[in-house]
């Protein structure tokens, strides 16, 4: 039983380390900088130590219902207050946050040793992690909206952390704008609901209060309030989507993700893999009541979600950069987890959030570790690399075979039950509408095998191809800049121990952690963990939870053969019969390949139709012509009024002695003559 | 003699050194001009002093003679006017080589 310091301490030990290290540590300078790693280390340690506790106790049976503190009363039923929303959503959201925080904290030690601005690297990490604290703990939309945008923003700090790099810059602010975009959404959602406060206030609730929330959008039979129904609650979930669309990059808001790799890899492990970009996930799944109120809401999650998991996988397939491919395959699993949540299995998309988290940290981490001996994130020039990184070729295959989905690897557990939840139906979507989403998501495994195994075979196994040295002097003859994190910087050797140890642990979680934390399939481990056990502590914080169905042998073999399938394509791809040289086999698609490559195009519509020409030939048009002859033109009025308003009185002022008088007599004549007529 | 053929007579003094203080261009004219003006004042406080303050409620002597006393300071007051209104006269005529005040605009804005 935690009292409600300690659990805003979880969130407040972040904060002060990101205070110290601002104040204090970061101006004591570069000899004092690593103490801005242990601080962070020692925050999020507490963190993690004080979440498995909450955790622990609330699957105990005991229910935290802290009262919220006030801080705006706005209207009658709307007062924006501070509180802590302890349901098993946040608390196990807590577990993955600060145990994959910290993990990535400890990495980021040695990835990050010798940067000059090592502390900046920590304050910005604490200030992430105190916002995704914050976000999952808010009990208030407003105060998630704050954390919300806090963690946009220490997301945008840190994939722009190299800001001296052109293209860091760039994607920086590509990631801010085009999540913004879908905050617009989020943002109308709350001002919704701000609208209808009065009707909230007529039966006792608070407009802003996320239960009240979920309470309003159930209907009056089912117990509820029944506020807000029919195609109002349509929008408002079509809103809130946008803005989680925005953050967990679905189409067709995506394609920030990739280009948020540009960041330091342990920043894309925290934050654009395992826990940010699980921010729209959670979005959905903390509004789950609301949105399993209305079908035409759950149909389009799911469809876009599955839609997501096969488009970026399809990108997946064609990207040679080792970190794109692992964002694309982020882009996928999100989708999968939207898709989850839209055909109603609540429980099985955040399972897959929790599973997801380790192992796409873990292989985020390996990608670093490569990276970190053979000087380039560019798969061409890698190669061979198992003889000389034993530690990270195995955690890398663990991480890939289990976001594959191998039996019994953690994402193995996760993936069958998405799978087997959408072939059954739950009844939140039509049948065929999740019949569809599971071929969908069916044609996604074998996606994901492919490039996962394609990635492991470029990068680990044949000959080396000479790593950063050799693309440096490849960009060279080519006359091209030399893409982010290549450096001449090649010794192939295992990375140190800092680097090794997080991602045995995490290497551990994405073996373990789907089958102890879940057990499908028998009753209980040991007596401890009894079947079912995750997922039904999520439906535990449903009104109407819905529970998973028992486990399915034939839907195992089917999603395990089709993953195995795609792991053969791919071993007959790129290694035997003739072992990857230079020439991506891949290339032979032509002009599928090309279009993969070029991601759809979509960049090119978005940068250069929708900004180049829409945005800057017409709207900055229209907008500079009413600048230009407008808004000038009424302040140059304003001007010219003023000084021919001074050139008039100054007519007045001739010099000429006599005027003065004049104009003194004319006014006492004129002050004589009206009180004489007026008496 | 009354009090109203004095007012009169004051008036018109008034109007005569307005009309040549506002008219004339010669500086020294229009000084001349301001002593008509002056008198024209004079006149009237001496008038007023005279008829309108009654008797009975004068106490003293000076609350008596207060329009005269007055005019005394007027008196006073434009010789030393004068006074410098022709040194004016005396330094403008060294720079400007002329008195005609439409020539005095330097000043402007």
């Amino acid at each position: 039983m935690l009292t409600e310091p300690l659990v805003w301490a979880i969130f407040l030990l972040p904060v002060a380390s990101f205070l110290l290290i601002g104040v204090v540590v970061r101006p004591l300078g570069p000899s004092m900088a690593k103490a801005a790693g242990y601080l962070t280390i020692l925050a999020l340690g507490i963190g993690f130590v004080l979440s498995l506790w909450l955790l622990r106790s609330s699957a105990h049976g005991v229910v935290y219902d802290f009262v919220p503190h006030l801080w705006l009363n706005l209207a009658p039923g709307a007062s924006i207050q501070m509180g802590l929303l302890l349901d098993p959503l946040t608390n196990v959201m807590l577990v993955v946050v600060t145990g994959v925080s910290l993990m990535v904290q400890i990495y980021s030690m040695a990835y990050m040793d010798g940067d000059e601005s090592f502390a900046r690297y920590y304050a910005y990490m604490s200030l992430f992690s105190a916002s995704m604290i914050g976000l999952v703990l808010a009990s208030n939309i407003v105060q998630m909206y704050a954390f919300w945008e806090l963690v946009g923003l220490s997301s945008y700090l840190l994939i722009g952390f190299w800001h001296e790099r052109p293209s860091a810059a760039a994607a920086a602010k590509k990631a801010f704008i085009i999540t913004r975009i879908g905050d617009v959404g989020f943002l109308l959602a709350i001002i919704f609901l701000f609208f209808r406060a009065d009707e909230f206030a007529a039966q006792g609730l608070n407009a802003l209060h996320i239960p009240d929330i979920w309470q309003a959008a159930a209907p009056l039979a089912a117990g509820g309030a029944g506020i807000v129904a029919g195609g109002a609650l349509l929008w408002l979930c079509l809103g809130l989507f946008a803005g989680a669309a925005g953050k967990s990059g679905q189409f067709p808001l995506h394609t920030w993700l990739p280009d948020a790799m540009e960041g330091p890899t342990p920043v894309s492990a925290l934050i654009h893999a395992a826990t940010m970009v699980a921010a729209g996930v959670f979005l959905v799944g903390r509004f789950f009541p609301v949105f399993s109120e209305s079908e035409g809401a759950m149909m389009v999650v799911a469809l876009i979600g599955a839609f997501t998991a096969v488009f970026a996988a399809t990108m997946g397939l064609a990207a040679n950069d080792i970190k794109r491919v692992m964002a694309y395959s982020t882009v996928s699993q999100l989708g999968y987890m939207m898709a989850a949540l839209g055909i109603g299995a609540y429980n099985a998309a955040l399972f897959h959030l929790f599973t997801h988290a380790f192992f796409k940290a873990l292989l985020f981490l390996g990608a670093g570790s490569v990276n970190h001996s053979a000087g380039t994130f560019n798969m061409m020039y890698m190669g061979g690399l198992r003889k000389a990184m034993p530690f990270t070729y195995w955690l890398t295959v663990i991480g890939a075979l289990s976001l594959v989905g191998i039996f019994p690897l953690a994402g193995f557990w996760s993936k069958d039950e998405i799978l087997l939840e959408a072939w059954l139906g739950t009844g939140a979507v039509p049948t065929t509408v999740s019949l569809l989403v599971f071929l969908m998501l069916l044609a996604g495994v074998l996606l994901t095998a492919f490039y996962s195994f394609r990635m492991v075979h470029l990068t680990f196994h044949g000959e080396f191809r000479g790593g950063g040295e050799q693309e440096l002097h490849d960009c060279e003859e080519a006359g091209q800049p030399a893409p982010t994190g290549v450096s001449h910087h090649v010794h192939l050797g295992e990375s140190p121990w800092f680097m090794v140890g997080p991602m045995v642990f995490l290497g551990v979680s994405a073996v373990v952690a789907g089958w102890i934390a879940n057990p499908i399939g028998v009753k209980s481990i040991f007596g401890l963990i009894p079947s079912h056990w995750l997922t039904e502590y999520f439906a535990s914080g449903l009104y109407d939870g819905h529970h998973a169905p028992p486990f399915s042998i034939a839907m195992a073999v089917i999603s395990n053969v089709v993953a195995l399938a795609g792991i053969g394509l791919a071993v007959l791809t790129y290694m035997w019969p003739r072992p990857f040289t230079n020439n991506d086999p891949l290339t032979k698609g032509g002009v599928v390949h090309t279009l993969l490559a070029q991601r759809y195009y979509l960049d090119h519509l978005y940068e250069g139709l929708i900004v180049g020409r829409v945005f800057y030939r017409i709207v900055a048009a229209i907008t500079d012509w009413v600048d230009r002859n407008i808004v000038d033109g009424i302040v140059g009025l304003v001007g010219w009024i003023s000084r021919n308003i001074g050139g008039l009185i100054a007519l007045a002022q001739n010099g000429q002695v006599q005027t003065y008088p004049l104009v003194a007599a004319a006014g006492g004549v004129v002050i004589i003559v009206l009180y004489l007529i007026l008496g | 003699m009354s009090l109203e053929s004095m007012l009169v007579i004051a008036a018109v003094l008034f109007c005569i050194g307005l009309y040549g203080a506002l008219a004339r261009k010669n500086f020294i004219a229009v000084l001349m001009s301001i002593e008509l003006m002056f008198n024209g004042v004079n006149l009237t406080l001496v008038a007023m002093g005279r008829w309108v303050a009654p008797y009975a409620v004068q106490e003293t002597l000076s609350a008596v003679l207060t329009g005269q006393v007055f005019a005394v300071f007027i008196i006073t007051v434009a010789a030393a006017e004068i006074a410098l209104g022709l040194g004016i006269v005396f330094a403008m005529f060294r720079t400007n080589e002329s008195v005609d005040l439409t020539d005095a605009a330097a000043m402007r804005h």
